[in-house]
């Protein structure tokens, strides 16, 4: 069966594109002609010592992508059609396989290790293959290090591949053995101890009960510290990323040895090479990331001690030296490191961990940083300016606004200066980021004693806008000082503070938008994002102003159009800039929507504005823009009824939108789209509802699309029904099964995680609100009766919801509406089912005794609507 | 297997604001889902109960409670398209009419609300085809005008429908021509009616304020509606509404039963309450503006001669002697007016025993109701020994001592 290959995968990468064409066609047809041929081909290529490295590279690549897929979907049809090969091809080429990693070609093993874990992780969870850890815990033992090496890498990878409860205990043990074995100091090849740590810190995950036990942590402890400890900086590297680890997963064990641990982390900190010191910083980061939740936890709950994992407050204890240690590393800076994207260095990863430290301990941290900072901020050297700049912005979140309050009043005008003078444009740079973080957690109508009066709010103003015209990375930090500085006054009534300087700040970020360099530091993005903020954020007294802002974004919008012929290159920063100026138009017809005088005054400007977002439309070939999809529905909501004459020509997006699988995003938001356009046009939007729910049930019956769109396809539902009323009749036969086994499945959650119970009640609450829409939709109407057969399935839909005791308030209230709904549409033709229900009795009166309002409202309704059915 | 990549956000905020746009997008989508949702369920209620009424004639016909009910579940939307007597009659009856706070309510710092009631004019204001009308208690129009209520002016812009209309009950405070809220009864078409008044003040000062209706006047909106501050009636709320500032001249204070809906008539769960301090009207004036040396009241004329209040059921004050009756000419059905002499009113067990009354004359004939009797114990008490603010602030404090000396218990 078996085929010869080494020339077609060699023209593969041949630099010649017909000749790689024309090798990739070949390589197709013979994968769909003769997948198992095929397949034994590839393996014996890579097995064959006498073919060259390349080919044999590429067959074990081909192979592994043959049985694995990043797409859920995909993935799962690969796992199907491999499981069904013939037994005899599978093991043959298992057998290619493993023999391997015997190799003395280390990229032919490497490659085998690959492919034989995700053959692993196909079969173990079907119980398939038992023999194969037993054949590679076989090998750590033999005696050539390339063979042991190559076998714990493939462990390696084999638990990254598959999930713990698939192996068992005792064969746990013993690769763990096996690893920490190789790990251990007495091991005297570097690359087989590389290799063990690096299968250690997958192999973690399947240690519970290892580390719940004394002697086994502690030894596994002892050999992890001791690799950090190695002469090799990669064996170092990799021993900190297994303590990295170690410290979120199993962070309750962590006590007896977290002395040590700040011992030889502040140690390679300080002395060891980047690579390594970063590793350790990451570790005191993930601690602190461990008690930030924690201590959530804490703050959400009456009583600590039902909390799963206690805190231990290794932060806390640490305090002390660890900030010293960090403020150290603050000072090691990178000339360049504010225009380089990729930049992650000492002094970055030192402020962050500094700023997870505040937010771990709070106001502690403050006298601790407060001396550096003082000591630092006026040094002639910039490293030290900047340092001690960094270290301030660093610990604004986390302590309470009475302790920093203070600080700030007295540092504010000397950053302000700063932000003017220093030489520095990196000091600059961290120095209006710094504002930013002031705005953004000491300013706003939640904190008591405001730091921004009408005595500095002109200053703060004015140096922000001078400083949108700096160099491109200090100009977007200001746009992001001014973001939170209009955003701490959201909530902050009819007159803003902001209102006399509004003109001039939508002039200025509007200039910089039009800097030749304003494609730097995306600097663009932060001028559009801060114009949206500062126009949300505004009040009626600029309501004009906002109205003569959507002429300007036209036109901007409209010269994008104008661009010919483009290359791809320039074809990606059109689309983006038109995704900024629809997502601008967006947030402006939502403010001048939500009031009717702006909305009426808006409304001179709507046809011009539909006409740009179809014209945005028409510039792409296949996808919908999401920003203008956006944007559309916005407008939509504005516009009412009259939204009508656009929809001829605005359908066909409509329906590209919703058939958009792979940007789900986009698919997304056109079903909210749908939504607006059903209650702008109400009955008006009938014509297109064949299509519209045609394109839904595709949606639905699909299993590429991304499940976060089906609990938004499912109210889409509820819209259309109450927006055609009875018309929907047509599509109850399709719609009601589906929305019939998407309740039996999310009914009940056992054993779920929390994502997955979250995602339960985000389905839920769609196929609740599908059946309130289609109820109303439906009353009053002759046709109600075909709604009749559905109700017992709906009602035990909600008693066992009920039942399952584990909904979240929004679907609480959307249930409880749906019985309401129920009663009030089918009336008596439903009053013995209701009457018998759970629903209508303790589930009617828990809602009714709820705090939550929207609750107690939907509750009384139902309770109206119960007592009526019931009563004729 | 290469290092694992550490790298974590570098001064970068959190949230980007496409992803807030986003969310800011589905937040106002189920926010219109929610309106949608709602305004079906109470719009279809009032077609609903229309439809009901209309297919049991005989049944209503026959008893007086079928018919008050019947003009309860009128239809409001055809309510908001009557005209001319039709209109006054309906209107007439649908303000709901606060009783006057005789004694303090139980439970009044966690069940109430309270406000400071603007002085004015009570009426009704519906907004419906491009028109707003407001009726005072009597069901007479006050003003015809253009506002930015749903439907309540002729603009070009049609996309208001036909259905959209709203009811308000307002207080139209002279001094600054603004129309003050104080309850909404149907908005943008749905009924209001079955909601409580938690509920009630909810919907309105989220949806009023959104609508331009308490911008500035302009052509097209001529009067300025406001809605007033509605605090818990605990300590602070009412010291805030009995002393705080107000845009407005203060007459008296509000009280509302959060879970009460909104009922025409007399109700029990809404209270008014007034002192010198809170308002310039705290003792009845007579024509002329002067305080009487004597309370008057005005009470209706029943068939068999007794006198009683417009409360259902009345409370009966005294009775008219048949044969002065026919001398004066006064039929059954007649607002009388009287002064409470020298005997004033006793009381047994809580009850009105007897009242030493001395008949004045009929009252101007504007008057459509006789005084209730809450009114009226209010009046008298007020000329004797009122119910002053500390009692109402001792009654909350009560209840909070209380509240501790339980714990110790």
């Amino acid at each position: 069966m078996a085929m010869e290959v080494t020339q077609v995968l060699l023209s593969a990468q041949s630099v010649d594109s017909t000749v790689r064409k024309h090798a990739e066609e070949t390589l197709k047809q013979f994968q769909e002609q003769n997948l198992p041929g095929f397949l034994l081909s590839l393996s014996a290529e890579l097995a064959n010592e006498e073919k060259p490295v390349d080919s044999r590279k590429l067959a074990g690549l081909v192979l592994k992508n043959a049985l694995d897929a990043k797409e859920q979907h995909r993935k799962y049809e690969l796992m199907q059609r491999w499981l069904s090969l013939d037994v005899t091809v599978k093991s043959q080429i298992k057998a290619c396989l493993l023999q391997m990693l015997s190799s003395t070609v280390s990229d032919a093993r490497s490659t085998a290790s690959q492919v034989i874990a995700k053959v692993a992780g196909i079969e173990l969870p079907q119980k398939q293959w038992p023999e194969l850890i037993g054949m590679l815990l076989a090998n750590v033992h033999q005696v050539p290090p390339h063979v042991k090496q190559a076998s714990l890498e493939t462990l390696g990878y084999m638990c990254e591949e598959v999930v713990p409860e698939v192996v068992e205990q005792d064969q746990v043990n013993k690769i763990l053995t096996a690893v920490v074995q190789g790990m251990n100091a007495s091991e005297s090849n570097i690359e087989v101890r590389l290799a063990a740590t690096r299968a250690l810190y997958n192999a973690l995950g399947f240690a519970q009960a290892n580390f719940s036990n004394d002697v086994e942590r502690d030894y596994i402890m002892r050999v992890v510290c001791e690799a950090t400890l190695s002469p090799e900086v990669k064996i170092r590297q990799a021993a900190y990323e297994c303590l990295v680890s170690i410290g979120s997963t199993y962070y309750e064990k962590l006590a007896p040895y977290i002395q040590d641990i700040f011992n030889i982390t502040s140690k390679a900190v300080r002395e060891d090479e980047e690579p390594v010191a970063l590793q350790a910083i990451e570790f005191w980061s993930s601690i602190c990331d461990e008690e930030i939740d924690i201590l959530e936890e804490y703050g959400s709950r009456e009583f600590t001690a039902d909390s799963d994992i206690p805190c231990y407050y290794f932060i806390k204890q640490a305090l002390p030296a660890l900030v010293p240690m960090l403020l150290e590393t603050l000072l090691k800076q990178e000339e360049d490191q504010d225009q380089d994207e990729g930049a992650w260095n000492l002094a970055m990863a030192g402020g962050t961990c500094l700023g997870l430290v505040a937010r771990t301990v709070g106001d502690d941290i403050v006298p601790l940083v407060l001396p550096f900072i003082e000591e630092n901020i006026t040094k002639a050297d910039w490293r030290q300016r900047e340092a001690a700049t960094y270290a301030f912005g660093s610990i604004l979140e986390g302590p309470s606004p009475d302790k920093l309050t203070p600080i700030v009043n007295v540092a504010l005008s000397f950053m302000l200066a700063a932000l003017t003078k220093d030489p520095s444009s990196h000091v600059k740079d961290t120095t209006a980021w710094t504002l930013g973080r002031i705005f953004e957690f000491l300013h706003g109508s939640t904190v008591e004693t405001p730091i921004i009066t009408p005595a500095n709010c002109q200053q703060i103003v004015t140096v922000l806008l001078e400083s949108m015209k700096d160099a491109p990375n200090v100009a977007e930090k200001a746009c992001g000082a001014l973001y939170f500085l209009a955003q701490g006054y959201e909530d902050v009534g009819s007159t803003s503070p902001l209102t006399p300087y509004f003109q001039e700040i939508v002039q200025s970020l509007l200039l910089v938008t039009h800097r030749e360099d304003a494609g730097e530091s995306r600097l663009r993005t932060a001028a559009y994002e801060t114009l949206n903020e500062v126009v949300r954020c505004s009040t009626e007294e600029t309501a004009r102003l906002v109205l003569g802002l959507v002429q300007v974004i036209m036109t901007e919008l409209h010269k994008t159009l104008e661009a010919q012929k483009l290359s791809s290159d320039e074809r990606d920063k059109q689309n983006e800039l038109q995704g900024l100026l629809c997502g601008c138009l967006q947030v402006i017809i939502q403010k001048l929507g939500a009031s009717e005088p702006t909305k009426y005054a808006f409304m001179q400007y709507a046809d011009q504005i539909m006409n740009l977002f179809l014209q945005v439309f028409a510039c792409r070939s296949a996808t919908v823009h999401e920003e203008a999809m956006l944007a559309i529905g916005a407008l939509a909501y504005a516009t009412g009824p009259n939204f009508a004459k656009y929809m001829p020509e605005f359908y066909k997006y409509l329906e590209m939108g919703l058939q958009n699988f792979e940007e789900y995003q986009v698919c997304a938001v056109t079903v909210g789209v749908v939504g607006d356009i059903c209650r702008a046009l109400e009955d008006k939007i009938l014509p297109f509802c064949d299509g519209i729910m045609t394109q839904l049930l595709k949606d639905l019956s699909s299993n590429q699309l991304h499940r976060s769109v089906k609990p938004p396809i499912f109210s889409c539902f509820g819209d259309i029904a109450l927006a055609i009323g009875e018309n929907f009749d047509k599509y109850l036969m399709y719609a009601m099964p589906m929305l019939q086994s998407a309740a039996e499945l999310s009914a009940h959650t056992s054993g779920a995680d929390d994502e997955m119970i979250e995602y339960t009640n985000l389905l839920r609450n769609g196929i609740l609100e599908a059946y309130s829409g289609i109820f109303q939709g439906f009353k009053n109407s002759p046709k109600t009766q075909l709604l009749i057969p559905y109700a017992p399935h709906i009602l035990q839909f909600l008693d066992s919801i009920y039942m399952e005791k584990d909904m979240d308030d929004v679907v609480m209230k959307t249930a409880i509406g749906v019985l309401g709904d129920l009663a009030d549409t089918l009336g008596s033709n439903a009053g013995s089912l209701i009457q018998q229900s759970l629903s209508s009795k303790d589930f009617l009166n828990e809602c009714l005794s709820s705090e939550d309002h929207l609750i107690k409202e939907s509750a009384e309704w139902a309770r109206l609507a119960i007592s009526r059915a019931i009563s004729v | 297997m290469a290092p694992h990549d550490l790298r974590r956000p570098f001064k970068r905020a959190a949230i980007s604001d496409q992803q807030r746009r986003r969310e800011l997008s589905l937040q106002r989508q189920a926010q219109n889902r929610r309106d949608a949702q709602h305004q079906a369920r109470f719009l279809a209620h009032t077609i609903l109960s229309l439809q009901n009424d209309s297919t049991e004639p005989e049944q209503e016909l026959e008893s007086a409670p079928q018919v008050e009910q019947q003009a309860q579940d009128f239809d409001v939307r055809q309510a908001a398209r009557l005209r001319g007597p039709e209109a006054r009659r309906w209107f007439a009856k649908q303000l709901m009419l606060p009783e006057w706070m005789i004694d303090v309510p139980e439970r009044l710092n966690t069940d109430w609300y309270v406000c400071a009631r603007p002085a004015g004019k009570r009426c009704f204001v519906v907004s419906s085809n491009g028109t707003t009308v407001s009726r005072l208690r009597n069901g007479s129009m006050l003003h015809r005008f253009p506002s930015a209520l749903p439907n309540g002016a002729r603009t070009n812009n049609s996309s208001r429908s036909g259905q959209s209309y709203c009811i308000l009950d307002c207080i139209f405070h002279e001094p600054d021509q603004t129309y003050y809220v104080i309850d909404m009864v149907c908005w943008a078409g749905m009924s209001l009616y079955e909601c409580t008044a938690e509920f009630r003040f909810f919907w309105l000062n989220s949806k009023l304020v959104e609508t331009g209706a308490c911008n500035d006047p302009s052509p097209y909106h001529r009067y300025r509606f406001r809605t007033i501050l509605i605090y818990n009636c605990d300590q602070e709320g009412l010291t805030a509404a009995y002393a705080g500032p107000a845009p407005y001249v203060k007459d008296g204070l509000l009280f509302y039963n959060k879970h009460a809906h909104y009922q025409p008539g007399n109700t029990p769960l809404v209270l008014v309450w007034k002192d010198e301090s809170c308002s310039q009207y705290v003792i009845d004036t007579d024509s002329k503006g002067q305080i009487p040396d004597q309370q008057q009241v005005v009470l209706e004329l029943l068939d068999d001669g007794r006198l009683a209040t417009s409360d259902d059921p009345s409370i009966i004050f005294g009775c008219l002697e048949q044969y002065f009756i026919q001398k004066t000419g006064l039929q059954a059905g007649n607002l009388l007016r009287f002064a409470i002499s020298e005997g004033g009113l006793c009381f047994a067990d809580g009850k009105l025993e007897r009242a030493d009354l001395h008949y004045l004359g009929k009252p101007n004939r504007a008057r459509a109701f006789a005084d209730s009797y809450s009114k009226v114990i209010f009046q008298y008490t007020a000329r004797h020994s009122p119910l002053r603010i500390e009692h109402l602030l001792a009654s909350i404090n009560s209840v909070n001592e209380e509240e501790n000396t339980d714990m110790v218990g």
